[in-house]
């Protein structure tokens, strides 16, 4: 029996991570103005980049047994270089996906259809060279750098691991809003999201602040996939895909292009999420969209967003 | 290399496309036609593993006349329930209109997965057949298509396809012209719904089982790449865009495992490539004079 508390503790933890892969949409939409639809194929990547520097091996489909790289990285370092990895990745999609689009001047409708297909192409490679089988992290105290496997918190058995996904996310996010709000390249990346024209004027490099921002996006892609599949495992390369979903329920549930809606909208995702009792948790899936849907309904600007006004 | 049941699944992802470009002809971005398909195939097949009338023999047949009632029966009940839905999720614009409809086919996906009378992962199998072979599936694919298609072409000469064509190129204009514009965006995605809920009824039989897995975000995906690749300002483009990229994964079967990489580049490229989609009405302009320049 789950005390309400580890309950609670598990919505939060997964509210944590859906307001991470909600941040990453965005920070792109708020430049561009449109969804990244290879966000959930990031995350999926930065599950696997994250597996393989920590020593975890693959099988190709059995076809190559045993197969790994020849390093075993504790989880804090190999996490950030899957991140790296993930940040690079994206700046890939909006190389091949989006900057040519946009040199054009395109409807936004078909960076929809680009993005989906480099999400495609990316998780396909992934089942290509990981084969389609789950995987576990290398389990034990070598992978938490010596930390128990679980912690006693008022009472109730905590796993350490969702305590420090929940510190990371939150650090991330934190992080994140600071340099946003603070620092002079948050600002031109604000400025660049407010009026795309002006900001240029103003002598902002658009270009840099929308790879930036892809940049940004991708390690948070890649954050959250290290650590749902160190806490949860890696259930096959489309795993990514579903928390890209549930992504996307939360970005329009806090608000497109707000950032304080998304962190708010996770945690109320992974907290509906939690509470559903165990004899109805096939429904769990629906639910957020069951929240979105009702949310879109009555207010269409999602909760915390700006409403759009039409311009003639 | 394309034998009869490839055939039928072309004709069932022009089909497919055709209801997703219903509404875009609109304005409107709606990804709900896998729901209303998943919709119209859940029914066939309980109607027809189900309901003894509609004369199911042991050796899993089925009367072609049953095969016809049903279509009604499956176009009926999309098109009550999208006329429900549209009512609230029309208000949305944009993408937050994509996004709902995604949230559409999810729930509806979750909940053919989760009902009691749905078979659950497995779904529901031995679907009776009303032809012996995939051949016979063509008739009355086939037939679908070519009503469809005669619609579409129709609908460009009828007021509602004016009005439809007025909204998508400025909402606020065709308001403002006094086009009851909630009125005409709700009429194309009920026809949309109706089209993709006799698409589910025809794919149930002919796939033999039918499960939850038939509507999901990856088929939203799909069918959106029909229109968008083969071109959204004709009602050709998205038929041709369907026959093209269900055919493409079999064709490509070769290929093995790469295959879906091959298709994913195709959908990354293609708007890069061909902005305006393979058959533009430029194109199809340049096709009629060189028709009639033969001819004469």
């Amino acid at each position: 029996m789950e005390s309400l508390l580890q309950t609670l503790l598990n919505g939060v933890a997964s509210g944590g991570v859906y307001a991470l892969v909600a941040l990453g949409y965005t920070l792109v939409f708020s430049v561009l103005g449109v969804i990244n639809f290879a966000q959930g194929a990031l995350f999926s990547l930065g599950g696997y980049a994250t597996y393989l520097l920590m020593g975890g091996r693959i099988g190709v489909n059995g076809a190559w047994p045993g197969l790994g790289l020849p390093v075993a990285l504790p989880f804090g370092l190999a996490l950030l270089l899957a991140a790296l990895l993930t940040a690079l990745a994206s700046l890939l999609v909006e190389r091949v996906a989006f900057a040519p689009l946009r040199r054009r001047g395109a409807e936004p409708l078909q960076s929809l259809i680009t993005s989906l297909g480099a999400g495609v192409v990316l998780v396909n490679l992934l089942q290509i060279l990981m084969g389609a089988e789950g995987y576990a992290f290398p389990d034990g105290a070598g992978a938490l750098a010596g930390l128990p496997d679980m912690v006693v918190l008022g009472g109730a058995r905590i796993r350490t691991i969702q305590l420090l996904l929940l510190a990371i996310c939150a650090g991330a996010v934190l992080l994140l809003s600071l340099w946003l709000e603070r620092s002079r390249g948050g600002k031109a990346l604000r400025a660049v999201a407010e009026d795309f024209t002006t900001a240029r004027l103003l002598g902002i490099d658009s270009d840099a602040m929308v790879r930036l921002a892809f940049a940004l996006s991708g390690v948070l892609a890649g954050l959250g996939g290290g650590l749902v599949g160190l806490s949860v495992s890696l259930t096959g390369p489309y795993f990514g895909i579903s928390y890209g979903l549930k992504g996307l329920a939360v970005l329009v549930l806090g608000g497109l292009g707000s950032v304080p809606g998304a962190i708010a909208g996770g945690l109320l995702m992974g907290l509906a999420e939690a509470l559903v009792p165990a004899d109805a948790s096939g429904w769990r899936d629906a639910l957020a969209f069951a929240i979105l849907f009702g949310v879109l309904l009555l207010r269409p600007g999602g909760l915390l967003g700006r409403v759009q006004v039409d311009k003639v | 290399m394309i034998d009869n049941g490839l055939l039928v699944q072309m004709l069932l992802g022009a089909l497919l496309g055709l209801s997703v470009y219903l509404p875009l002809a609109a304005g409107q971005l709606s990804l709900a036609t896998p729901a209303f398909y998943a919709i119209g195939g859940t029914l066939a097949a309980l109607l027809s593993t189900r309901w003894a009338l509609l004369g199911g023999g042991v050796d899993g047949s089925l009367p072609v006349l049953s095969l016809l009632l049903e279509l009604l029966l499956g176009g009926l009940l999309a098109g009550v329930l999208a006329a429900l839905v549209g009512g609230l999720v029309l208000r949305l614009r944009g993408i937050y209109l994509a996004i709902a409809t995604i949230a559409l086919v999810e729930i509806v996906r979750v909940a053919i997965l989760n009902l009691p009378f749905t078979g659950g992962a497995v779904g529901i199998f031995g679907i009776p057949q009303p032809f012996a072979e995939a051949s016979g599936y063509l008739l009355p694919v086939l037939g679908l298509l070519t009503l469809a298609g005669w619609f579409c072409q129709r609908l460009e000469a009828l007021p509602l396809g004016q009005a439809m064509a007025a909204i998508r190129d400025d909402e606020l204009a065709a308001e403002c012209l006094g086009i009851d514009t909630t009125q005409v965006k709700l009429r194309a995605f009920v026809l949309s719904a109706v089209l993709a809920g006799a698409t589910g009824v025809l794919a149930a039989h002919f796939l033999n089982t039918w499960n939850a897995r038939q509507g999901t975000f990856d088929a939203s995906v799909a069918t959106l790449a029909f229109v968008i690749l083969g071109g959204s300002r004709t009602w050709l483009g998205p038929v041709f865009g369907g026959l093209l990229l269900t055919a493409l994964p079999e064709l490509l079967r070769p290929v093995g495992d790469a295959r879906l990489v091959l298709f994913g580049l195709v959908i990354l490229l293609g708007p890069v490539l061909a902005p305006q989609g393979l058959i533009t009405p430029a194109l199809l302009e340049r096709l009629g004079s060189l028709g009639r320049g033969a001819a004469r």
